[in-house]
């Protein structure tokens, strides 16, 4: 029997606001337990939460660049219930209006481009978090996470396997970051997925019973959770079972899911109206200013990528994927204005660096308009490429300024050409049984030869020139 | 000199005059404390030691010239479901056992400003559910007025400490009644401002759409004062709103259009509680008020539209209190559940567990329309009952209880009978309405009897004039009890 699968997401992404949802406190991340709490965000008694208005302006912004409708009438509704890491006791989230409704976002997968649609993006606040003490057997709570704002972004079921879904939150991650709502940090837990899934036999029309594997925070442990449930309910469907609605934990270490709670004790939320808070109104004009407001998204710069610089598709499709790779271009390409130059040295030595450095891209840290001077001296021939490589692993490593690292370090080109006529024509004299095989006919030699010039010149030379000159000497010999 | 029996305003004038100290005058109110509420049992905590350096602090301010408020020194207690800065805040609940916040309540802190000296924390029922102050972790507060009687709820201690001459005001709040019924029954002045009116950071939410702060005192002029000082916009209360008080009160009522709805003096309504309002009545019409008889029947819809709604609140409001981070824990406990199930069953009282339930219930799933939906429904109907009413009148007048205090144990097995109780008040919550109450006579047992006096949003200033002038023209609100002592007692 040959199944199809039916995939629906749930990320939740952490907002990037200076203070939490609904009191002030900072939002950063770490922090000693506990240090970045006051008395709201750990829901003292008789404390009451005042609406962080950056939220909704990032609400806003997400929604208009996943093509949603934006509520302009939103409440705020309580989700009850019991854990530790909830100090109320229950979380403000949105339920019945949520901020963004029906929007959605192109996608495409070998070469098949797709829609995937958005129920509806909502604003709610995050949990704190439990620290299990192995030594002791005791488990912590810290509150530093309290309060910090949320975006639950709900998509239709609309995906059909691993791929669409890794296609989608890469394309979500980066119109997140692009719109500077979040730096979308999946180790710190700034994105996160839940995954609903469901197989059914080709043929039969109705959806098979749905499972949601929850919190799963990194695209690989996401593409093998989906991966692994799908064989799982396959198998249990194929031997005669029967899948049952329920919430499953996916282990990424085990490569398996396991139960956590079945529909018949799910828990009842007991959603009511959020009598804290006041209704949030948009107006017309806030949702226009916000639109102007927009930074240019990933779609219209790969086609303006294409069109004015006239870059392959390929490296486009890379660089603009990651507003950290954006960046990076669009300030070098300020400094010298060579977007090919720019996008050679991204596609190849600034992604290098980064594997080799085990960096990730958001986490590059050298000040791009140096990769901008770097291109330029290569460009006056004050360095040579092969100095210019080194010069940049200085760069990426330890940020230096390239024009002062040449300078303070010697690296300049000899631009000299009497110099390196003499080098040239020492070498020809201390090498006489090559020069002889040249003559014999030998080309291979002549790049031996040259290579023993920049030898002597310890690379800092024009090899175009030497190669000029090394040629011209040869034929008087 | 015996200042208790002042009012707050007389105090306070006394003390700008400088013919008093006002460490003399809380030493004097601390005294009274020690000796009068091992009877009344009206306090859950006394602040001696804090009072007198308050006092020793504002009486340097009014001598240098910070504090200028006529209620600059003048003692005062605040319900303890008000958070105070390093002072125990229970809401006289076993569950707040040896809570202290690290903040106090913005209406507190407003009253501190102007140079208020809180004496300690009141009695109430338990997280303000009750009508009666019996179900206080703390034990009963005693009505002055009578052998053996109730003060009302919840804000019963407000209510006694004001009568028992304790404290020259206080701060009580009111969710469904909890300051009017306790003032009606103790012959005090209070009022429950509109929603909004004062914010409500640092006030133990019991119904949070509900639950409005409101002042308890002497005399109209008392409250008025202690109104214009609490009321405003708070930036930490999204719900509050700019309705800033000045409020000026004058003797004139002439041509003010008050309305007595029908429905309230139908059955269940005490004989002589009816007689006394509506003399009360007959006093303002004869002081130039145009008084009118009118239909209202949505009040059938408030009970029950209140007990869904607040008692929903209340469940999720209360559903923090776990035994984790603070408050009563239970000592042992096996594991997550069990510590929340044993902290939250021996932490709670009886009325707050009824509440939960209920609140449980009308909000899950499959309930949710049949009854939270459905009161809000019956909100808006009552709502709009109140804005059709005000169409035509500036102030309507009504009993504030069915009947005069109850015996101490009378209501407090029997809740359905005490949730009826609160018939005539908690449709003004309902409707956001401020509403206040005025001593309106005395039963034949001397026990006090309370009218109801409701305003138009916002219009505290005309509703409080309607009350300065029934009171610049009777005696009910200066009438006091005798006092006992713990010695006697």
């Amino acid at each position: 029997m040959e199944f199809l699968t039916t995939l629906g997401l749930e990320v939740h992404c952490e907002l990037s606001t200076a203070t939490k949802i609904f009191c002030s406190c900072t939002t950063e991340f770490g922090g000693e337990p506990n240090t970045h709490v006051c008395e709201i965000c750990t829901g003292m008694p008789g404390t009451l939460p005042v609406l962080n208005k950056q939220v909704v302006e990032y609400a806003i912004r997400t929604g208009l660049a996943t093509n949603c409708e934006i509520t302009q009438y939103n409440k705020f509704d309580r989700k009850n219930y019991f854990y530790p890491d909830l100090p109320k006791a229950y979380q403000v989230s949105q339920l019945y209006l949520p901020i963004c409704q029906n929007g959605h976002i192109d996608i495409e997968v070998n070469g098949v481009k797709k829609a995937i649609r958005i129920k509806e993006i909502h604003m709610e606040e995050d949990a704190g978090k439990l620290i299990h003490d192995e030594a002791t057997g005791m488990t912590m709570v810290d509150y530093n996470r309290c309060g910090v704002p949320l975006l639950e972004i709900v998509s239709e079921p609309d995906f059909e396997n691993g791929e669409e879904v890794i296609a989608y939150l890469t394309k979500l991650k980066s119109i997140l970051q692009y719109i500077g709502v979040s730096d979308c940090k999946m180790e710190q837990g700034s994105l996160r997925a839940d995954v609903n899934l469901s197989v059914r036999p080709i043929g039969q029309t109705e959806l098979g019973t749905r499972t949601e594997m929850k919190n799963i925070n990194s695209f690989r442990a996401i593409a093998r959770a989906i991966e692994g449930e799908r064989k799982r309910q396959i198998e249990v469907i194929t031997t005669g079972g029967k899948i049952i609605q329920e919430t499953r934990r996916w282990d990424d270490n085990k490569g398996e899911s396991f139960a956590m709670r079945s529909k018949e004790n799910a828990q009842d939320y007991r959603y009511f109206p959020e009598p804290d808070l006041v209704p949030v109104e948009i107006s017309d004009e806030w949702i226009e200013r916000v639109k102007g407001e927009l930074p240019e998204l990933p779609e219209a710069k790969k086609t303006r990528y294409l069109e004015e610089y006239k870059l392959p598709e390929y490296d486009v499709e890379i660089i603009t994927g990651s507003k950290f790779l954006v960046d990076i271009f669009e300030k070098a390409f300020e400094v010298c204005g060579e977007a090919k130059e720019v996008s050679n040295w991204i596609m190849v030595e600034v992604l290098r660096m980064a594997t080799e450095t085990a960096t990730d891209v958001e986490d590059i840290a050298f000040d791009a308009a140096n990769l901008g001077k770097l291109i330029n001296l290569v460009k006056a021939k004050v360095i040579n490429r092969g100095t210019a490589k080194d010069v940049f692993e200085k760069m990426f490593t330890e940020n230096v300024d390239p024009e002062k690292y040449v300078k303070e370090n010697g690296l300049e080109m000899m631009n000299d050409d009497g110099a390196v006529l003499a080098i040239v024509k020492s070498v020809i004299e201390n090498n006489p049984k090559a020069v002889g095989e040249f003559k014999g006919g030998s080309q291979k030699v002549k790049a031996f030869l040259v290579g023993q010039c920049m030898k002597q010149l310890k690379g800092k030379a024009d090899p175009a020139t030497v190669n000029v000159l090394m040629a011209e000497e040869l034929e008087k010999v | 000199m015996e200042f208790d029996k002042m009012t707050a305003l007389e105090l306070g004038r006394m003390i700008k005059n400088k013919e008093v100290g006002v460490v003399e005058v809380t030493k004097n109110a601390l005294e009274n404390i020690e000796k009068r509420d091992a009877v009344y049992n009206a306090f859950v905590t006394v602040c001696f030691e804090e009072a007198l350096k308050q006092a020793e602090k504002v009486q340097k301010g009014i001598d240098d010239g910070t504090f200028t408020s006529p209620l600059a020194g003048v003692p005062m207690a605040v319900k303890d479901n008000m958070c105070t800065k390093g002072i125990l805040t229970t809401a006289a609940s076993k569950m707040l056992t040896g809570f202290k916040p690290t903040y106090t309540a913005t209406a507190v802190k407003k009253l501190e400003n102007a140079g208020a000296v809180m004496l300690g924390k009141l009695n109430m029922d338990e997280f303000a559910m009750g009508s009666t102050t019996e179900t206080s972790y703390n034990g009963a507060t005693l009505n002055p007025w009578g052998e053996n009687r109730v003060p009302g709820g919840s804000s019963g201690g407000s209510a006694v400490a004001v009568a028992s001459d304790m404290a020259y005001y206080t701060l009580g709040s009111d969710t469904g009644g909890s300051i009017r019924q306790p003032c009606a029954f103790c012959g005090t002045t209070g009022i429950k401002p509109t929603y909004g009116t004062v914010s409500r950071y640092g006030l133990i939410a019991y119904a949070s759409s509900l639950d409005q702060i409101g002042p308890v005192g002497k005399s109209v002029e008392d409250v008025a004062e202690v109104l214009s000082v609490i009321s405003g916009h708070d930036a930490k209360d999204s719900t509050s709103v700019n309705n800033s008080l000045k409020i000026i009160l004058n003797n004139n009522i002439k041509g003010k259009k008050i309305g007595i709805p029908r429905d309230y003096f139908g059955k269940g309504l005490d004989g002589e509680v009816k007689d006394a309002v509506l003399a009360a009545a007959a006093k303002l019409q004869a002081l130039g008020a145009e008084v009118e008889e009118f239909d209202m029947p949505s009040l059938e819809y408030a009970i029950p539209a209140y007990y869904i709604i607040a008692c929903a609140e209340a469940s999720s409001n209360l559903s923090r209190y776990d035994g984790v981070k603070y408050g009563y824990a239970s000592p042992s406990f096996e594991d997550l559940t069990d510590l929340y199930y044993k902290s939250r069953s021996e932490g709670f009282g009886a009325e707050v567990k009824r509440r939960i339930l209920i609140g449980t219930f009308v909000l899950s799933s499959g309930y949710y329309d049949a009854y939270y939906k459905k009161a809000l429904q019956a909100k808006a109907v009552i709502k709009q009952a109140f804005d059709k009413a005000f169409e035509k009148y500036d102030v309507i007048l009504s009993p504030t209880a069915p009947t005069t205090a109850l015996k101490m144990g009378e209501n407090l097995n029997d809740p359905l009978k005490m949730y009826l109780g609160d018939i005539y008040t908690v449709s003004v919550n309902l409707a956001g309405l401020p509403a206040m109450v005025v001593p309106c006579g005395f039963d034949k047992e001397g026990l006090p009897i309370g009218l109801q006096l409701i305003g138009k949003a916002f219009g505290e200033n005309e509703l409080l004039n309607v009350g300065y002038a029934y009171q610049q023209n009777t005696d009910y609100h200066t009438k006091k009890p005798v006092l006992k002592t713990g010695k006697e007692a």
